[in-house]
């Protein structure tokens, strides 16, 4: 007798996802484009602000670039992955929320799963453009260390992006029309993640370092790699502390969102 | 005992206005003290007007809400503490939103279904090509299920829920909002399932057609309690569980006698006429082929024993 092999439930949800997505080629191809001119769309703010003045919060513009790329990856990423869990208020509204309470599978997993937008990688190859153009003309230190810290804020700014998700999913347990609120620092957090952080008015800069803490998935590292000190709340060694600024998040994430989830099934919180 | 409540309570705070801006917070128990159990095996209706109680306690039996008070047991297990053990037992079918992937097709949820549901490839294969068979989905299997009609997507969410063999199935309002053929077709499809495998059954709903074809048992729920628990015979002494075909023909008619009927009304010259019947004594078919025989008929509408009435005379009775 053949062992009858059983299917893996993650793989096998992505892929019908992908195939359905791929059903309607066409629309799917015009939402690539469209998330890809969104990202040219930020890109050109930027390019438009450096070619009236040369420098831009201390950098020049391959600069500005390197840390646009960087945080476009993180949060491009984070988006594909997480981009859904910020729209809980409509999981909620079409029942889906309690669909996913009777499947035999954790809530999060489903979540993303539910729609896994493969345009969303447009905005993740737009930024690798960027960050090939840019790296071309930057002054960076070719060593591993500092590849290391380029790959890392990445990472852990995928990290970072994606506890922003969650955290405005748990959120919007409360504030069932909050995504204005949410919003605020999921966008914000984006925004002020793809500038360098030196422009930013100091109370802006230390809530976007230290309570949402997005200035450390580009511009810190990227102040890293070019050997500048940084400013009085932003020196550049935190870019260092990037792992731990992710756990962090992830660690404020988690609590809002099962608090949340205990709230939405009564079990107090 | 696959199912069993002791004092089931569920409170929700409603935010009500008093005076022009102060508002005040009510405790409303939407369910107030339900004790009652289930066996395996037994097909059980849960019925009540609108806002009596009857989802809040699904819910609270499939692990999606906490109780406020009282005990829970769902197949031997707590709801929600052990929500995913309890989801590979039951199945689920809410009639007004779907459980379905709402852009793959069913082809493409089941497989994924297989595959939570910790299914071998053969196994779980073999059992949706019955399920396909017994509902009659195979020519719509590879349609998304957001284009599929209301009746089709119920029965394909009734095969998604019964996919992994559940020992309990839920379902909440299944036939609301289908047409008479869709019920038929799923209220026997769901006693043909019951037949082969036992599978315990418990439904709300407001046709009293899906209680007759699918229920020994019967729950009637009133503001968060229980107003009625019995055999669906017992229910039928207390409460007249009549129906009337209301036939419109093509010509004007003298008053017409059909057996096992008795006439309810007759108007317009005979153009329309009612005939009120006891669903044991004879069909609504027979009644409408003996209708055909008499005179041309042109049009027919059923009406159902309200679920709002059976539970006045109740009330009054207790």
């Amino acid at each position: 007798m053949v062992e009858d092999r059983v299917l893996s439930v993650w793989p096998t949800i992505i892929a019908a996802r992908i195939r359905s997505q791929w059903a309607y080629r066409v629309s799917f191809l015009l939402n690539a484009v469209g998330s890809f001119f969104t990202g040219l769309l930020e890109f050109a703010e930027i390019f438009v602000l450096l070619s009236a003045s040369p420098v831009y919060g201390g950098m020049t513009l391959p600069e500005v670039t390197l840390v646009f790329a960087l945080a476009s990856l993180g949060f491009g990423f984070a988006d594909l992955v997480f981009g859904q869990m910020d729209s809980l208020p409509s999981f909620i509204r079409q029942g889906q929320l309690e669909s996913f309470l009777t499947k035999p599978l954790p809530l999060v997993p489903q979540m993303i799963t539910s729609s896994f937008q493969l345009r969303r990688l447009a905005r993740v190859i737009f930024g690798a453009v960027a960050l090939v153009v840019a790296v071309q003309f930057v002054d960076v230190v070719w060593e591993p260390w500092s590849v290391l810290v380029m790959v890392g804020s990445v990472v852990f700014g995928f990290a970072i992006y994606s506890s922003l998700f969650v955290l405005a999913g748990g959120c919007q347990f409360w504030l069932i029309n909050g995504t204005e609120f949410t919003n605020a620092f999921v966008y914000g957090g984006k925004y002020v993640g793809q500038l360098p952080g030196s422009v930013m008015l100091a109370p802006i800069r230390v809530f976007f370092t230290f309570v949402v803490p997005t200035t450390v998935t580009a511009y810190l590292p990227v102040l890293l790699v070019l050997q500048r000190p940084g400013q009085e709340v932003l020196p550049s060694w935190l870019a260092w502390f990037t792992p731990v600024f992710a756990i962090w998040s992830w660690l404020l994430a988690t609590l809002v969102w099962r608090a949340g989830v205990r709230k939405y099934t009564g079990a107090g919180g | 005992m696959i199912i069993e409540t002791d004092g089931l309570r569920r409170e929700f705070a409603v935010r009500r206005k008093v005076g022009r801006l102060r508002r005040r917070t009510e405790i409303v128990a939407a369910v107030d003290g339900i004790s009652a159990s289930v066996e395996a095996g037994e097909s059980v209706g849960y019925i009540g007007a609108n806002g009596a109680g009857k989802s809040t306690t699904i819910k609270m039996l499939t692990g999606i809400l906490v109780p406020t008070s009282g005990t829970v047991r769902t197949c031997g297990l707590e709801p929600v503490r052990q929500r995913k053990e309890l989801a590979r037992r039951i199945g689920v079918v809410f009639g007004q939103r779907t459980q379905l992937w709402w852009d793959l097709p069913l082809r493409e949820s089941f497989t994924i279904l297989g595959a939570i549901h910790r299914l071998g490839r053969a196994a779980a294969q073999e059992r949706i090509d019955q399920l396909v068979t017994e509902l009659e989905l195979g020519e719509f299997l590879d349609t998304p299920v957001r284009q599929l009609s209301l009746g089709q997507r119920m029965r394909g969410e009734v095969a998604a829920a019964l996919v992994h063999r559940p020992q309990l199935l839920i379902l909440d309002e299944p036939t609301i909002g289908l047409d008479m053929i869709s019920k038929e077709r799923l209220r026997q499809f769901l006693v043909a399932e019951r037949a082969e495998r036992g599978t315990t059954l418990l439904l709300t709903t407001h046709d009293m057609g899906d209680i007759e074809r699918l229920c020994e048992r019967v729950l009637v729920v009133d503001h968060g309690r229980l107003v009625h628990d019995g055999r669906l015979d017992q229910l039928r002494q207390l409460v007249s569980l009549e129906r009337t075909l209301v036939i419109d023909f093509a010509e004007p008619q003298a008053p017409l006698e059909i057996p096992g009927t008795e006439r309810d009304s007759y108007e317009v010259d005979g153009l329309r006429q009612s005939f009120r019947f006891h669903p044991s004594a004879t069909t609504a078919a027979a009644v409408l082929a003996a209708a055909t025989e008499l005179a041309p008929v042109r049009d027919l509408t059923m009406q159902e024993p309200a679920i709002e009435d059976i539970v006045r005379t109740l009330y009054h009775a207790s």
